[in-house]
């Protein structure tokens, strides 16, 4: 590259180049300073070095020799970011896969029905599932007025799996469909032509050759999930938290800064393997 | 008593409303080359895809060897299918791709390995097993294709046009291959082709096919020499149709009356009927064409024409020329001497053609 080149790309680069700086990393650096200061009772931080907001992470709680109750949190998150990936893979496999085999016009037309929840406001329509879900909602009336007995379900973790995996479908259908539908169906033949029955052409040719949508769509659900904050308060009321409402809660109400930003700080580091999964997938499938 | 491979009895397949395979009947022999020609939706690749079980017939029965196949799944027929795109698995490596068909069979790992690699011997791609699909070339995968069949030991081979991606050259050359691979292995082959040329130059037999329905089957020679309808003998080389009625028909010798010009003999497969409307059919080389009245004693018809256009090619010069009623001739004449007068005949000169009774044909379909 010549000079002039290398200034060329420096002059397209660096509006990009700042946003990042300005809005990712200046922010994510702030929060790893801040889990190593002081706390100010009130908000804010004290500007002195200090260990504590990771020594009350990690410290046990004294009737339970090793797990605290922020431990137990983190785990469930991972836990419940886990089973809602799962749910979504095994309901959305079969959804993209049904979508991919329809005519051009249905095809666009599902994808687009897909897309629709997309259009009006995430509390807008957690808030919907709290009215179908309450004591007094919809699924209960309905239940009652066939005479069947009400099952108390809001505020309780099933509510709040049943929230995350309703706002997280169209993350793992979307990818899914996406790699679904560029699958050549000969390839199946051809299978089945060499003595494979359903079973293996679906192990040997279908799923590895999705597998590039599975993990993006995994990804994609997963990693927003162990962070929710909306859904966990508004289904689980509050008495189910995930690592979003210690988050809100230590910036918030407990006005503990460097405590939540070393949640914060651990749970980055947790994600980043994630992603780091994924990006040896993207090599793997380049190789193909 | 000849082996029967393949047999299909009164085979029909429906889509729907539309009937791509109408009431086919075939037998194929142990060992034989058999080409499904015709040309593209003429439900050759529909039969090749029931034989492979890809398709099930709508009605009629499918035997393999003899035992009754036509609703089985594909993985259930000992048969394999060399695909037009060759269908390589893009993930696996060639050996794998390769070897897939004896895993399947769960083969010990050493046994798929050992025939892995004599099969792609036999191609001619030693050392190519440790590649992806995508870093071969077209001919290169092609080849992949036919390994990942023959591995198994099919007792038929089933070729969807599988040369028709490659270039002139190269698909040439790999006809003769093929045609060579199958000698040796005593595989049944059955190839389904638009290429009247590549069934000409590979088949044992051919089944000439159109609107779902066999034409014709028999050896290159019968079909390019005796053929059938005037399809067979339009989608096959190259043929002068002359519409004439029927005089007279005794012992495979017929009659006809070319529209004014002249009666003329010619061959014919079945008794007709007189005064009924038919072709004679006469293909361009087994016409004589000479720029005088010939004295030729072996010629039983002799016309006298008018040159509309010569073209010369070389190998040979190619005529078209008018008769008396204006019917246009295509004539091909090979440059055998040097100092041919035919080479001086230019458009408007009068030529005079003749040919033999048994080389033309009556067809009334």
């Amino acid at each position: 590259m010549t000079k002039r080149q290398i200034g060329f790309l420096g002059i397209l680069l660096s509006p990009g180049a700042l946003w990042i700086l300005l809005f990712f990393l200046i922010p994510s650096l702030l929060i790893v300073v801040y889990s190593f200061l002081d706390r100010q009772t009130g908000g804010g931080v004290l500007w002195s070095f200090s260990t504590d907001a990771y020594v009350k992470l990690f410290t046990p709680n004294p009737n339970s020799p090793i797990i605290n109750d922020f431990v137990i949190i983190f785990l469930r998150s991972f836990w419940w970011a886990l089973l809602t990936t799962i749910i979504c893979l095994i309901l959305g496999y079969p959804l993209a896969f049904f979508i991919a085999q329809q005519s051009t016009a249905v095809k666009s037309m599902l994808i687009f029905l897909v897309m629709i929840p997309f259009w009006t406001n995430f509390l807008v329509r957690t808030y919907a599932w709290k009215f179908i879900l309450n004591n007094n909602g919809l699924l209960n009336t309905l239940l009652h007025g066939l005479g069947l007995p009400r099952i108390p379900i809001i505020n309780t973790p099933t509510a709040v799996l049943i929230g995350l995996v309703y706002g997280s479908l169209p993350f793992m259908v979307l990818p899914l469909y996406a790699s679904i539908e560029k699958f050549d169906y000969t390839l199946v033949e051809a299978a089945q032509d060499l003595g494979a029955n359903y079973f293996k052409v679906f192990s040997k040719i279908f799923l590895p050759l999705t597998m590039p949508g599975v993990v993006a769509g995994s990804v994609l659900v997963f990693i927003p999930v162990v962070g929710q904050y909306v859904v966990p308060t508004i289904l689980g009321g509050g008495k189910v938290a995930m690592l979003g409402n210690i988050l809100a809660q230590q910036f918030g109400s407990a006005m503990n800064w460097p405590f939540g930003s070393a949640i914060a700080v651990i749970f980055m580091i947790l994600l980043m393997f994630g992603i780091l999964i994924y990006f040896y997938f993207e090599r793997e499938e380049e190789t193909v | 008593m000849t082996n029967i491979d393949v047999e299909l009895v009164d085979v029909t397949k429906r889509f729907g409303d539309f009937e791509a395979v109408k009431n086919i009947s075939l037998q194929i022999q142990q060992g034989e080359f058999f080409s499904l020609l015709g040309p593209s939706g003429c439900g050759k690749t529909t039969n090749l895809r029931m034989i492979a079980g890809f398709e099930l017939p709508s009605e009629g029965e499918i035997y393999l060897k003899g035992q009754p196949v036509g609703q089985l799944p594909p993985f259930k027929r000992n048969v394999n299918t060399v695909f037009q795109n060759y269908a390589l698995f893009p993930h696996m490596t060639i050996a794998d791709n390769v070897g897939f068909g004896l895993e399947m069979k769960k083969l010990p790992k050493a046994e798929v390995k050992q025939r892995v690699n004599d099969t792609l011997e036999l191609v001619r791609l030693p050392n190519l097993g440790e590649r992806k699909p995508r870093q071969l070339s077209g001919g290169q995968q092609q080849r992949v294709a036919l390994a990942r069949a023959l591995v198994n030991r099919p007792d038929v081979l089933l070729l969807d046009e599988p040369l028709s991606a490659l270039d002139l050259k190269l698909r040439k050359a790999m006809q003769l291959e093929l045609k060579e691979l199958q000698n040796k292995l005593g595989i049944t082959f059955i190839f389904v082709t638009h290429d009247q040329e590549e069934a000409m130059t590979m088949s044992d037999r051919i089944a000439v096919m159109d609107h779902g329905v066999v034409l014709q089957v028999g050896t290159p020679t019968e079909i390019y020499e005796n053929p059938a309808t005037r399809f067979v003998a339009d989608f096959i080389g190259e043929t002068n149709f002359l519409p004439c009625t029927v005089v007279g028909c005794d012992n495979g010798i017929a009659t006809v009356r070319l529209g004014e010009i002249a009666q003329i003999n010619a061959a014919c497969d079945a008794q007709l009927p007189a005064g009924q409307e038919a072709t004679v059919i006469i293909r361009p080389e087994k016409i004589n064409i000479h720029p005088t009245r010939p004295d030729d004693a072996t010629a039983d018809t002799i016309f006298a024409g008018k040159v509309a256009e010569s073209v010369y090619i070389g190998t040979d010069t190619r005529f078209a020329v008018t008769l008396a009623d204006n019917a246009t001739v295509n004539v091909r004449h090979q440059n055998v001497s040097v100092d041919d007068p035919l080479t001086h005949v230019r458009a408007g000169d009068t030529v005079y053609l003749s040919w033999q009774s048994a080389a033309a044909r009556v067809l009334t379909a």
